[in-house]
């Protein structure tokens, strides 16, 4: 008999390449029973391309991989399905217009005579849910729940088939530091029950604080494996970068101007339920200041937002952008005002992904003068050296330049496209969301310097984050949301993550000073 | 350098137009072997005769002022076809399927009969007429469409019926006596018949042929211009593609909509007056059905590889074949054989993407191939 392998799954010399690049060149991964391995990596690394082989989504060119020491072939997900993988995705696999209930035991249904047995679902969910704090309703419709939920839900799908080897790519990238926390103690649970765990992320702190051992990729190329009781977090972003990096962003002190955008009392509907998502809100944003919305996701930011980009119309209160009352003016009247917005859902809202880059990076501008005749006819030269001028002055990086079509480029590059846009606008003030969601350490280091180069330059910035890392390093002044309203504005300075924890939880709650 | 030759070649066969045209003739070709061996199973004696009849069309008539005669009834049909391709091409391109065109084709027909028979007015205010009502009908599925969310397929093939029913009574005044056709315009308004300014000629003076002909192609030239080079064509576009980062780059998504069906309404609605402005058929007032006209819009536009050039010659295409249908032996085979070539070819038309996905795959393999070998 043979002896028992000590690795659940190993991937072993995998190499995988697409027209014009190797994705993965002859890289091994060994992943032992019970354990948590991360993989690190920047963005197009190869990290997803790697978990889509192990899935069965696409077929290595050269490489093997084996289960419990025997070699397996693994054509397509069912194939992985039955071999007890189970992945969370980065971009989720949800049926919009079902239940949460309904997408979770969707192809694994339960039924008696035909007849679908949702109670017994429902209560098997519910205790998964209960026991790993995975909170989500069950009977809510996908396309009307937060990012979050919607994570939860994937997350639910994969414990509900009772996966052996769990894949979570990038699964932090969308939670609030407290989610983070529950989700770092349920893999923890998850792994101490012999489940063997691959932890797909660029984020060096969770790294540090879940992994037992760390898997490095850079373009493609396997760099090396780490005990992370061995390491520390500059020696595994040398690994991932080739580089030192800056992993705290630094800027000079300044004292804020005039107030650029004042809000009053603002309140916004929801279109999840019946109450308002913003209650009552009122905020100031000065000129050369960085102003940071933190709160857990779902409690009203993104409507905050939408009723200050004009999206979603307030139902009462009064925005006011260098001294002009815009509370109930068009999105364009907003934007030619000289507010810009970098929005959460760069795909939906961001970027029209079926058009090029060029057309993409006018959207905002196409009917200025400079770039259409008086007849309106496209200036399509001025628009490209247009794109052009911002490619180079921002070094946004595609397959062809102007010409290339949004949907093929990488994420952070279609972001860089964005904060181009909306940056060249010269904007009085900036709105951004999550500008670094799911971006890679040197992106975010990028977008970073970007978001304090225009406070510098004295104008006002808005920024909403649920990643308190971000928010205390770039911030002049923090206001916590909690169910809809600010509950409280802090000195990044003389605050401590804990503290804002407590208010982000709705612990504890003062009046905002604005 | 042989390299560089055979990298050219290869982004000749990936460019969209090109692999358009070569999906829409492999369409064309299939669709045509497909009725040739539905005419084998009618009767095999003849079949070979008669897809040749079909395709020959007017080339059947011997002398050269015959076939140039009815070159010309082909192109008098062959341009209401095309307005209505146009129509639904339009509001494709904003995300929308304007399978109202048909009804919007029929409010064009009694408006424009209305105009011409019962009030005797001038051609160009018939025109006109047809433009609003068309135009009028797109508006109430744009409207709905906007501010209700009713899905436009709905709201439109009720409004087809709405439409041929209000027509079959709005023409009822003006219907010959013992039949159920509308008066000719000819006998009672020849002012209300668009002028031909001697294209007639061209076409051993084949009085159907107008204006309308050329004046259909200059607007799917027109409509190519709009939709590739315009600020308006650029926010259809985006629209139709991404409604959510329209919104959000300030356009107003809902004014476009409705703008978009007007337009895609009127395009149509121009239709039906070209084709019962010439005289060259009248309005049957009992007639049950909706005129195949805006449907088979559908499928010159999809022939056409959603492009207003392509459609121009789509829409010729089929109008030829329908044309050529009526040549063959009434008693053997059924003229709708047409009918049944351009539908399967309809069918084929979704082939078009499969295609060009086939395309695209094997020009990809070919190279990740060649590239493997490089290493």
């Amino acid at each position: 008999m043979a002896l028992e392998s000590a690795y659940a799954i190993e991937m072993l010399g995998i190499t995988k390449r697409f027209p014009g690049i190797i994705a993965n060149d002859n890289v091994t991964i060994q992943l032992k029973k019970g354990e948590i391995h991360a993989l690190l990596g920047e963005n197009g690394a190869g990290k997803s391309t790697l978990m889509s082989v192990l899935f069965g989504l696409y077929q290595a060119e050269e490489g093997v991989i084996k289960k419990d020491g025997k070699v397996v072939k693994i054509n397509n997900p069912n194939d992985a399905n039955d071999l007890g993988i189970g992945m969370v995705h980065q971009h989720f696999k949800l049926v919009q217009c079902f239940s949460v209930l309904d997408n979770i035991i969707l192809g694994v249904e339960t039924t008696k005579h035909g007849f679908l047995q949702k109670d017994v679902a429902r209560k098997k969910i519910m205790e998964l849910s209960d026991k790993y704090g995975l909170k989500v309703d069950p009977d809510a419709k996908v396309e009307d729940i937060t990012v979050g939920m919607q994570q939860r839900t994937e997350i639910l799908k994969m414990l509900y088939r009772d996966n052996e080897i769990l894949i979570f790519d990038e699964p932090t990238a969308v939670l609030t530091p407290a989610e983070i926390d529950e989700l770092m103690q349920i893999m923890k649970n998850l792994s101490k029950e012999g489940k063997s765990i691959l932890f797909i992320s660029h984020k060096l702190a969770e790294i540090m604080a879940v992994a037992d051992r760390c898997s490095v990729l850079r373009r493609g190329k396997y760099i090396g494996t780490v005990n992370i009781a061995d390491t520390n977090q500059e020696e595994l972003s040398r690994m991932m970068i080739g580089r030192d990096v800056q992993l705290v962003a630094t800027k000079e002190d300044k004292t804020p101007g005039d107030v650029i955008l004042h809000v009053e009392n603002m309140t916004v509907p929801s279109k999840l339920h019946h109450n308002n998502a913003v209650k009552n809100v009122s905020f100031d944003v000065r000129s050369g200041e960085i102003v940071c919305i933190a709160g857990i996701d779902g409690n009203g930011q993104t409507e905050l937002v939408y009723g200050l980009s004009g999206l979603e119309n307030i139902t009462s209160g009064k925005i006011t952008l260098s001294g002009k009352d815009i509370s109930h003016a068009s999105i364009r009247e907003r934007s030619l005002s000289g507010m810009s917005h970098i929005p959460e859902d760069r795909h939906k809202h961001g970027l029209v992904m079926d058009y090029s880059l060029a057309y993409n990076l006018v959207l905002q501008r196409y009917f200025e003068p400079q770039f259409s005749t008086k007849y309106g006819f496209l200036k399509k030269k001025e628009i490209n050296n247009y794109a052009e001028k911002l490619i180079d002055q921002y070094d946004i990086r595609s397959s062809q330049g102007a010409p290339t079509i949004a949907r093929s480029m990488s994420g952070g590059n279609q972001q860089k496209a964005i904060i181009a846009r909306e940056i060249d606008k010269d904007p009085d003030l900036l709105i951004a969301v999550q500008p670094t969601r799911g971006l890679d350490v040197g992106a975010i280091e990028y977008i970073h310097k970007q978001l304090i180069a225009r406070r510098d330059e004295g104008h006002a910035v808005l920024l909403v984050s649920l990643e308190l890392e971000e928010v205390m390093s770039i911030s002049d002044r923090i206001l916590v949301m909690y169910e809809g309203q600010i509950v409280g504005e802090f000195d990044p300075k003389k605050t401590t993550p804990e503290e804002l924890g407590l208010y982000m939880a709705g612990a504890k709650r003062k009046e905002a000073g604005a | 350098m042989a390299r560089n030759n055979k990298i050219e070649k290869e982004s000749f066969l990936s460019k969209p137009a090109i692999q358009s045209i070569m999906a829409s003739l492999l369409c064309i070709v299939i669709g045509l072997l497909i009725g040739y061996i539905a005419l084998l199973i009618i009767n095999p004696v003849g079949a070979t005769e008669a897809i040749i009849t079909i395709i020959k069309n007017y080339f059947t008539y011997p002398s050269k002022a015959a076939a140039l005669k009815y070159l010309g009834n082909t192109l008098v049909k062959a341009s209401p076809l095309l307005m209505c391709a146009l129509s639904i091409q339009f509001c494709y391109q904003a995300g929308l399927f304007n399978i109202g065109a048909a009804g919007q084709y029929v409010a064009g027909a009694g408006a424009s009969l209305f105009c011409a028979l019962s009030l005797g007015l001038p051609w160009y205010v018939c025109l006109v007429a047809a433009l609003l009502a068309g135009g009028i009908f797109g508006v109430i599925v744009g409207l709905l469409k906007a501010y209700l969310n009713v899905n436009e397929v709905i709201s439109g093939i009720m409004l087809n019926w709405i439409g041929l029913y209000t027509v079959n009574m709005l023409l009822g005044g003006v219907k010959e006596v013992s039949s159920p056709y509308t008066l000719s315009i000819a006998n009672t308004n020849p002012g209300a018949l668009i002028p031909s300014l001697g294209l007639e000629k061209l076409f051993s003076n084949n009085k159907y042929v107008t204006i309308a002909i050329p004046l259909s192609v200059i607007i799917a030239i027109i409509l190519k211009i709009v939709l590739s080079k315009t600020v308006f064509g650029y926010e259809i576009k985006a629209t139709g593609i991404a409604k959510d980062a329209a919104k959000y780059s300030g356009m107003k998504e809902k004014k476009n909509v409705i703008v978009t069906l007007f337009i895609g309404g009127a395009l149509a609605g121009l239709g039906a007056a070209f084709l019962f402005l010439t005289g060259y058929e009248q309005w049957s007032v009992t007639q049950s059905s909706v005129p195949g006209m805006g449907f088979n819009g559908i499928a010159a536009t999809f022939l056409g590889g959603l492009d207003p050039i392509g459609t121009i010659f789509a829409s010729y295409f089929i109008q030829h074949i329908t044309s050529g249908g009526s040549y063959l032996d009434k008693n053997v085979y059924p003229s709708q054989i047409s009918d049944f070539i351009s539908s399967i070819i309809i069918y084929l038309c979704g082939f078009v993407l499969f295609f060009k996905f086939f395309l695209n795959g094997r020009i990809r393999a070919n190279k990740e191939r060649k590239e493997g070998g490089n290493k």
